[in-house]
């Protein structure tokens, strides 16, 4: 019990030390920009905790917290997926493509959009996926490329002689609206209308959670990420297991602003929100690749983007939140390295204490 | 040992933040609604970046020297907006008592469908868009392909390698227009003048807007290739198309306003030919008039060669007289609806540079 505890204090004690850091260190930006720090963070945390707020918080979490987990699945394989935003902008507009052409019964319509995104999230991740596992290409370099490619092609398809559709007196352009049958409720809670996919997201961090602790296939890609030669050595199948794990990571991506499509714009336009990847990354990183610390992480990451607007009509620069984000990151990196190795060294006095006449003797032996 | 340091660190990190609390105990927190108050709400980029951001406030400075005691307070667009944080931003500044609100860019569309039905006393403008049906809501609509079609035939007639180049900040309608009017205007005047064009970013990557060394690239790949003439309509990536006709000595064409004014193009103005003017500032202060005197019309308000709202400058002189007479009569042929602009660049063709 009292070894829980102490573990449980030492789980605790670094993202707490990140967050007291990054407050000092916005504080002092803050005094520094002539504004004050409390009345600030009063100001963020009472804006943000309004009713209303907090839905749009939550609804902002769900897309950001499919983009953590998709992060969180290739980190496990050591794999840096920097093309979550490609990937996840690619799979949405096939799936407002898709969802746009076709108008099934609900029970129908509503997984098919939902598929066709994972499908084409994780179709796309796994060209780079091939391309490391059979070419040795680096997933950065080709994910940033597939970013790249992803984004001229949906502007190829998306012009009103192809897929898309242009408003008469609107310079947007978007794909043809999905009918009714593909429209996800919301549910209506603290004033504020709340989407259900977020069941969804819940869905996919509980199976995250399972298949990576409980399955077999988890431990071959968990030990594949610690060391791919010792993998490799007893059995696995490591560069297959790159390659799937590249192709899940892009499922994942391709569910992000699923909810925002199919319970809010129904339809992909140049409006769509991007740069989700590097927010994925970040959060991924901030909740240590676990399904409950990303969502809170995620939630964390909305909660603080909500305020800015706040910020900015109260004369306070409202780049403040993100530096307080960019100091969280990174005095969370750097905590958990802290915590790591005091850990470490108290583990190796208490080993030291038990195993110390052995390790005499053995080294005599070694001399011998 | 270990433990007692931390704990140190860590009475020492309370410590501090709380000596931080005690020094700012004096708030900020939102103040009283001001009534005279114009609300602007940027796209991507805000009222830094030349471009329609920056004309819509350069729009509300001139009302303002018409109209003193007003204020205004104005909140900025990102790349991760949804609707739902568009709408916030705009219940934002009506919260805030803004009356009326300057909404810009075609992205905002939704979110304002939605705000300005909850908020029937409150008068919006939204900048390239119309929200058709809503009582309280102007559509500032410009005819950006008519200036761009005034400066195609004014390079035309300053070419003297009867070769041009197009450079387009972000590939998307908006910007297309401005090309189909330029190379419109080429082929007017010669339809065997070589042509060449090239867009800075793909969306969702709106960098085209803001990238002068992608511009000066492409404006040296181009006079390297034979043009002497380059349009660009592409925001601050336009000021790298300027210094590279500069270095050059080549022409440069501006865009939205005169950019042989901006203080950023000083250097480089001498090889600003013409530029193509946009007046969203003209649109957003008749506008804002048009509120405070009571004379405020809902629905499309369209701004085009006919009553000045797009055209050409000549700062400098460096087009002839007899340039701007003749790009002149053909402002009236557009203007009396003689000649038609076209929007798509595809419909019009001219031999590949």
């Amino acid at each position: 019990m009292n070894k829980k505890l102490s573990k449980l204090f030492w789980a605790l004690i670094a993202p707490i030390a990140a967050i007291l850091f990054s407050l000092i260190f916005v504080s002092i930006i803050l005094m520094i920009k002539g504004a004050a720090p409390l009345s600030t963070f009063q100001l963020i945390l009472s804006y943000g905790a309004e009713s209303e707020n907090i839905i749009a918080e939550l609804n902002q979490t769900i897309a950001y917290y499919l983009a953590g987990v998709a992060a969180a699945i290739g980190f496990r394989m050591l794999l840096f997926n920097i093309g979550i935003d490609g990937q996840y902008r690619l799979a949405i507009f096939i799936a407002a493509v898709v969802g746009g052409a076709t108008n099934l019964p609900t029970f129908l319509e509503l997984p098919l959009i939902i598929l066709t995104g994972v499908v084409v999230g994780a179709l796309w991740a796994s060209i780079a996926g091939y391309l490391k596992v059979k070419r040795n290409i680096s997933e950065v370099i080709s994910n940033i490329m597939l970013n790249t490619i992803a984004s001229g092609l949906i502007i190829y398809l998306l012009q009103p002689s192809r897929l898309g559709l242009k408003g008469k007196n609107s310079d947007n352009l978007a794909t043809p609206m999905i009918p009714k049958s593909g429209w996800m409720p919301s549910i209506h809670i603290l004033g504020g209308e709340l989407y259900s996919f977020a069941f969804v997201a819940i869905g996919v961090g509980v199976l995250y959670w399972v298949v990576l602790n409980k399955s077999v296939f988890g431990f071959n890609l968990r030990a594949t990420g610690m060391s791919f030669r010792a993998a490799r050595a007893s059995g696995v199948n490591a560069p297959r297991m790159i390659f799937i794990t590249m192709a899940l990571s892009g499922a994942i991506a391709g569910l992000t602003g699923m909810g925002e499509l199919l319970s809010s714009t129904h339809t992909y336009s140049l409006a769509f929100p991007t740069g989700y990847a590097l927010t994925g990354l970040a959060l991924a990183l901030l909740g240590r690749n676990n399904p409950i610390g990303i969502a809170f992480a995620a939630f964390f990451w909305a909660f603080l983007e909500q305020a800015a607007p706040i910020l900015d009509l109260n004369g306070i620069p409202k780049e403040i939140v993100m530096m307080m984000q960019g100091s969280i990151i990174l005095s969370t990196v750097a905590s958990y390295e802290i915590v790591k190795r005091i850990t470490r060294r108290q583990q190796q006095r208490l080993v030291g204490a038990v195993d110390a006449p052995q390790v005499v003797t053995e080294a005599k032996g070694d001399k011998a | 040992m270990q433990k007692k340091t931390l704990g140190r660190a860590l009475a020492g990190a309370v410590a501090a933040s709380l000596a931080l609390s005690v020094v700012s105990l004096n708030g900020t927190a939102a103040s009283a609604a001001p009534k005279k108050l114009v609300g602007i709400a940027f796209d991507l980029g805000g009222k830094e970046q030349p471009g329609f951001n920056q004309l819509a406030y350069i729009g509300f400075k001139a009302f303002l020297k018409t109209h003193p005691g007003w204020a205004e307070k104005d909140l900025q667009g990102n790349a991760a907006d949804t609707d739902a944080s568009r709408a916030q931003r705009l219940k934002l500044l009506i919260a805030a008592g803004a009356n009326p609100v300057v909404v810009v860019g075609y992205s905002y569309e939704n979110a304002l469908k939605a705000v300005a039905k909850a908020n029937p006393k409150v008068k919006f403008a939204i900048v390239d868009d119309n929200i058709a049906g809503a009582k309280n809501v102007e559509g500032l609509l410009f005819k950006a392909e008519q200036g761009s079609y005034l400066v195609g035939a004014a390079a035309a007639l300053s070419s003297k390698s009867k070769s041009v180049g197009f450079i387009g900040g972000v590939n998307i309608p908006l910007i297309q227009a401005f090309e189909a009017g330029f190379k419109a205007g080429v082929a007017k005047i010669d339809p065997t003048i070589k042509y060449q064009s090239a867009y800075a970013s793909n969306p969702p990557d709106f960098s085209g807007f803001n990238a002068p060394d992608k511009g000066h690239e492409s404006a040296l790949g181009m006079f390297q290739n034979g043009a002497d003439v380059v349009y660009s309509a592409a925001g601050s990536t336009g000021q790298g198309a300027h210094k590279a006709a500069f270095e050059q000595k080549k022409w440069s064409i501006g865009v939205d306003a005169d950019e042989a004014l901006y203080a950023s193009n000083a250097p480089y103005k001498t090889a600003i030919l013409t530029s193509a003017l946009k007046n969203v500032d003209v649109g957003v202060a008749s506008f804002l008039s048009d509120v405070v005197a009571n004379k405020f019309t809902p629905d499309a308000h369209l701004f085009d060669a006919a009553n000045g709202g797009v055209g050409f400058t000549t700062t400098g002189g460096y087009l002839s007289a007899d340039i701007v007479a003749k790009v002149k009569a053909l402002q009236k042929q557009i203007a009396s609806g003689a000649i038609v602009v076209p929007t798509d660049p595809k419909t019009v063709t001219l031999p590949q540079g």
